[in-house]
């Protein structure tokens, strides 16, 4: 499936897979089928290996017998190399899969008399090729040949017809070259191959090395013409093709928790989107490594991969300290769901850590993975490398849908925003983590920096880690700004305060005013009673007037009887008129 | 030219005298050639005149068409052609070319050392 998938990339010209790692895809499918390579490079940059996995996985996995030719080292020493890699020659030799033919040449043996060619090894490979029916052929390394025989002319001429033969042979070969001062190889053999030239390299920079591979040329087909990193290990080669990719990974719209309820909360409630890239940024010690515990074991209670790589501590410490907030990982580690990869970021070049990342991924195969921290990776000058292999990193990881959650330290002086080894536009959500410093203390707070395609809460909250675990709190933002810790405290404490005193206040002018209207009443009652007393007064006046009137009306005819009956209605007619 | 010439005389433990007296050791050579190719020709009759000018009744000389036994070039270590191979007396030496340089031809096997003392 795999070869028609590849040949249908490349119509006009058919390819050879290599079978070694990530090598295929960079020439869209593997060598020139048919045609010799150049394989070039420095001292111990791997060509033999190239060359050698070249044959063996030719063998077993394409059926394709082939045969070494080698002009260093002899058959013994090269079974022996490669069986640190987990080649087995001396059983693909036994099922003539592969045939080993070492051209051991000794100048001190060797005398000139005359005219030659090279028909011996002509004669040599040809019966090789024919014995085990090879279809591939590495010629490793041929220049040996120039220190061997003196005569240049004849060498050249023949190293022509070599190629030429192998050509026609329809064998796709490789041919490895010592690297020249400036030319790709140092008897200039890139003249006679032309084909498909590839450069291999080995670099130090700070003390760390690290591989690389290019294809400097290749006649009639496209291939990627970066640097690419690649890795040598127990498994042979790996190229990396992380370059290549495009940005065209699915996007899921699938939302996984963080783990800490009060962050998802912030982000729509859900948490963060799967297959985006999180990164939690903040200065020494506020707690990244905390968010992304949180992140691992959330996802391992959910039943998930995580694959944690700590380039800081080491996996038990680690786990100590996370113990202490509560957070337990050892049983998913036994589990098998969570597996931690601890190197030290100057164990090897950026590429390298690349390349195992890549290899520990493609191994484990997580959903979900933390790199802690990111940016110990900036040894030097190197920011902008760095940038480039975590991009690579973000992208491999997006196209397989892998969740990744990077921490950043940040130093206390830059700007928080900047520092991140500029990788922020590569990120989808970015918590902030920062410290607030007031009143003597220092205290934690987090905001959501940004995220991508959710309405994600603006706010900052703080940060506490208790013995269960992280907890985000409502930071107090007020008139004052924003108070945390015990300032926070004080100033709940004070308003709570407040708003006793204006209840009280509130309860006093209640009382007052039932107070004031006790009083009003009051006032109206005793009013009330003086009108009443007054009027009682004024009746009794009023009744004593009328009794007097009654009285003297009495008395005058009381008189008017004592005067006798002659004068017996005067003082009333008197009185009346 | 599938030629194969052997002349073997004399048994081991002569030969093992013969070693250690200089300019009368046995030689032992083998001269490997490509089917008839100009150059294969060449060689073949550059080396019989040095031989038997030189080393007249005490060598041995086989010769191989390397088409025709494919095999032997791997065994031999070949890579030109022609090549000669003194197996005898040591030192080990390979001779290569058509053997039209006689100087280069003696001193390849060592008798041009001989003559000059």
């Amino acid at each position: 499936m795999k070869k028609t998938e590849l040949k249908t990339l490349n119509k006009n010209l058919i390819k050879s897979p290599t079978g070694i790692q990530g090598f295929d895809e960079i020439t869209g499918g593997g060598l020139p089928k048919g045609r010799p390579t150049l394989v070039c490079g420095g001292a111990g940059c791997g060509k033999t290996l190239f060359g050698m996995e070249f044959l063996v996985r030719g063998a077993i996995q394409f059926n394709e017998p082939g045969v070494f030719m080698s002009f260093e080292e002899t058959n013994e020493e090269l079974t022996k190399n490669v069986a640190s890699l987990g080649f087995d020659l001396e059983d693909l030799i036994k099922h003539k899969k592969i045939a080993l033919d070492h051209v051991y040449i000794e100048r001190s043996e060797i005398e000139e008399t005359g005219e030659y060619d090279l028909e011996g090894l002509f004669i040599r490979l040809n019966y090789a090729i024919d014995s085990i029916g090879a279809k591939r052929v590495v010629l490793d390394t041929i220049e040996s040949l120039f220190a061997g025989l003196p005569n240049q002319l004849i060498l050249r001429a023949e190293l022509r017809r070599l190629f030429r033969w192998l050509k026609d042979k329809g064998v796709t070969s490789i041919i490895t070259g010592e690297r020249g001062e400036e030319t790709l190889t140092r008897q200039g053999l890139e003249e006679y191959v032309s084909d498909c030239v590839i450069m291999l390299d080995h670099r130090v920079t700070e003390q760390t090395s690290t591989r690389r591979l290019r294809v400097v040329k290749y006649r009639g087909s496209m291939h990627g013409t970066n640097e690419y990193p690649f890795l040598i290990d127990e498994n042979g080669f790996s190229v990396l093709p992380v370059t290549s990719l495009g940005l065209e990974h699915i996007v899921s719209n699938e939302r996984i928790s963080s783990g800490i309820t009060e962050l998802d909360k912030m982000l729509e409630g859900k948490g963060y989107f799967r297959g985006s890239t999180v990164l939690v940024s903040g200065t020494a010690g506020v707690g990244k490594t905390s968010v992304a515990a949180h992140f691992a074991e959330a996802a391992c209670k959910r039943g998930e991969r995580v694959l944690f790589f700590c380039f800081e501590e080491s996996p038990n410490q680690l786990m100590r300290n996370l113990r202490s907030i509560g957070i337990k990982l050892e049983p998913w580690m036994r589990k098998g769901l969570l597996q931690f990869q601890a190197t030290r970021p100057t164990l090897y070049g950026l590429e390298m850590h690349l390349a195992v990342t890549h290899k520990a991924v493609n191994a484990f195969k997580p959903d979900i993975v933390i790199l802690d921290p990111i940016n110990t990776f900036v040894i030097g000058d190197k920011e902008n490398e760095v940038k480039t292999m975590l991009m690579r990193i973000v992208d491999f990881l997006k196209a397989k849908q892998i969740t990744a959650l990077f921490t950043s330290l940040t130093s206390g002086e830059s700007a928080l925003e900047n520092s991140d080894v500029g990788i922020s536009s590569l990120i989808d959500t970015w918590l902030l983590l920062r410290d607030i410093e007031l009143n003597g203390e220092r205290n934690r707070g987090m905001y959501v920096l940004k995220s991508r395609g959710m309405a994600n809460s603006n706010q900052i909250r703080e940060f506490i880690l208790t013995d269960h675990g992280v907890e985000l709190r409502d930071v107090y933002v007020g008139a004052s700004g924003v108070l945390t810790g015990s300032a926070r405290v004080a100033q709940e404490a004070l308003e709570n305060a407040e708003v006793l005193t204006r209840k009280q206040d509130i309860e006093r002018k209640k009382r007052e005013l039932e107070r004031k209207r006790k009083v009003l009443e009051a006032q109206i009652a005793s009013l009330y009673a003086d009108f009443e007393s007054e009027e009682s007064e004024a009746i009794k006046m009023i009744g004593t007037e009328q009794n007097m009137t009654k009285r003297l009306e009495q008395d005058k005819i009381e008189m008017a009887a004592s005067r006798k009956s002659a004068i017996e209605n005067s003082p009333t007619s008197k009185l009346k008129k | 030219m599938k030629e194969k010439k052997t002349k073997v005389k004399g048994s081991t433990t002569k030969l093992d005298l013969k070693t250690s007296e200089p300019g009368k050791e046995k030689y032992i050579l083998r001269l490997y050639i490509t089917g008839t190719t100009n150059r294969s020709v060449l060689a073949l009759t550059n080396l019989k005149k040095i031989c038997e000018e030189y080393l007249e009744g005490r060598y041995e000389l086989e010769v191989i068409d390397l088409y025709q036994m494919p095999s032997l070039a791997k065994d031999e270590q070949i890579i030109a052609a022609p090549t000669l191979i003194k197996k005898l007396p040591l030192p080990f030496r390979r001779i290569i070319g058509d053997m039209s340089n006689v100087e280069k031809v003696l001193m390849g096997l060592d008798i041009k050392k001989v003559k000059d003392l």
